[in-house]
């Protein structure tokens, strides 16, 4: 099984030489520490960076320098600042290539809710609606399963939807999978020592197993 | 040229009135306007409709016009940060409008160009398309449906800028940036605050980023405290 840094790595790999590059809050924001040399690419944050960095060294923090995680950060060589209206039109004109967010809930058919559960936590949408309406390329880091055991792998989402069909592709702690055309989980690649059974105990939407599944290397 | 400053932050905000909506720049704790938040805490203007990305945290930011229940309505994209903020809403004490953060910004930009609506993908399908107009274009080669959101209308915009000039122009430093020229350019009166008010010809016009037609009102702001939120570094 996959701890959040498993899922980080293996997400890694799918962020391509020349792409921009949207990381949400939590494991996405992980992915950075695995891209691997020579990979170049420039990460956005959508209150109005695009080539953001590390975390400053002590003392060289500033309170107008942060990502959308109100993080203190740096830029790198190349980097600019911009608005919050351009923010977002770099990401519904997709120019940024890839996003990659976190999710409470996915259904078989890409559907995707992470910003609400109703009476309890309201913390609003922030950026993800206008990320997953308008990227092309979303790739969602989550637990498959929840504290209680339950699968949030799902025919239909039960929380209030962030959006609708637009999730490509879902890395969790048990395994890599593709949100099939015609609806369904298509399982890719399973984690390190995860057997298909525990898989389909993982899974209450539709999971579409389609030969031989290789162990995911990471 | 002609002047757009004023004495102080209490000429600056002399008519905002009892159920004024309001917007206030900033992103989290970055960019706001510290002295006009303060001054209207002391101010006690009530009844607010207030229009920010965030609501502050609890004891900084809009979290001080919570606690004093000045804020009837919030309209905002993630308000994570703030308690206060939770417990108003879930007990139904304060009106609550969650947009997503592109449209907020986008709404903003649309009533500074002029423009009554914009057309955005965002939270087609979910609960934030309730009500309101949908449309399908074909942009880019893709057939889509888009959501009809309308332009802000605010009575005032509050923003906060790094330098300004005695003409109104603004420059912003860094990701301080964010919501403020947008919302400099949507209010009905803009008023900015400054962290360094020069004379007018002191800024190059190649690098403003607010022209001051925007900024009704001008002040150089005192004593900010420029709190962090989520202190993040590395060791050297």
């Amino acid at each position: 099984m996959l701890d959040k840094n498993g899922i980080a790595k293996r997400i890694a790999k799918e962020v391509k030489d020349g792409m921009f590059v949207n990381l949400g809050i939590g494991i996405p924001t992980l992915v950075a520490n695995y891209i691997p040399e020579g990979v170049n690419v420039v990460l956005q944050s959508e209150n109005g960076i695009l080539g953001m960095g590390p975390f400053p060294f002590e003392g060289e923090e500033s309170a107008d320098l942060i990502n959308a995680g109100k993080q203190t950060i740096t830029l790198l060589k190349g980097s600019s600042i911009f608005d919050s209206a351009m923010s977002f039109g770099m990401i519904r004109s997709q120019k940024v290539n890839l996003t990659i967010l976190g999710a409470m809930e996915v259904s078989e058919n890409g559907d995707i809710a992470n910003w609400k559960i109703p009476g309890k936590m309201v913390k609003g949408m922030g950026g993800a609606m206008d990320l997953v309406a308008s990227a092309k390329n979303i790739i969602v880091a989550m637990q498959q399963v929840n504290k209680a055991g339950q699968s949030k792998f799902l025919a239909k989402c039960d929380l209030p939807l962030t959006g609708v069909r637009c999730v490509k592709k879902v890395v969790t702690e048990l395994g890599v999978y593709e949100i099939a055309a015609q609806g369904g989980f298509k399982l890719l690649e399973r984690a390190p020592g995860i057997s298909i059974d525990e898989i389909k105990n993982a899974t209450a939407g539709k999971l579409i197993i389609d030969g031989e599944i290789p162990e995911m290397q990471v | 040229m002609i002047n757009r400053v004023v004495k102080n932050v209490e000429e600056a905000l002399k008519d905002i009135k009892d159920g004024n909506t309001l917007m206030v720049g900033g992103f989290g704790l970055c960019g706001i306007p510290e002295n006009c938040i303060a001054e209207l805490v002391k101010k006690g203007v009530k009844n607010l409709t207030c229009i920010s990305n965030n609501a502050g945290v609890d004891n900084f930011g809009l979290g001080l016009l919570l606690q004093t229940k000045q804020i009837k309505k919030m309209i905002a994209s993630y308000v994570g940060e703030n308690d206060e903020f939770e417990r108003q809403m879930l007990s139904g004490e304060l009106e609550v409008e969650l947009v997503p953060q592109g449209t907020l910004a986008t709404r903003c930009m649309a009533a500074g160009y002029g423009m009554p609506v914009i057309f955005t993908p965002a939270g087609v399908g979910t609960e934030v398309a309730i009500g309101k107009e949908t449309r399908k274009f074909t942009f880019n080669g893709e057939e889509k449906e888009y959501l009809m959101e309308k332009a802000f209308e605010a009575d005032f915009a509050i923003v906060k800028a790094w330098k300004g000039d005695t003409a109104g122009n603004l420059v912003f430093n860094s990701t301080a940036r964010n919501f403020n020229p947008l919302m400099a350019m949507a209010g009905r009166i803009t008023i900015a605050e400054v962290e360094e008010l020069v004379p007018a010809g002191e800024l190059d016009p190649d690098h403003i980023h607010t022209p001051g037609i925007y900024v009704h009102r001008i002040f150089q702001g005192q004593k900010y405290e420029k709190r962090i939120e989520q202190r993040t570094v590395r060791k050297k």
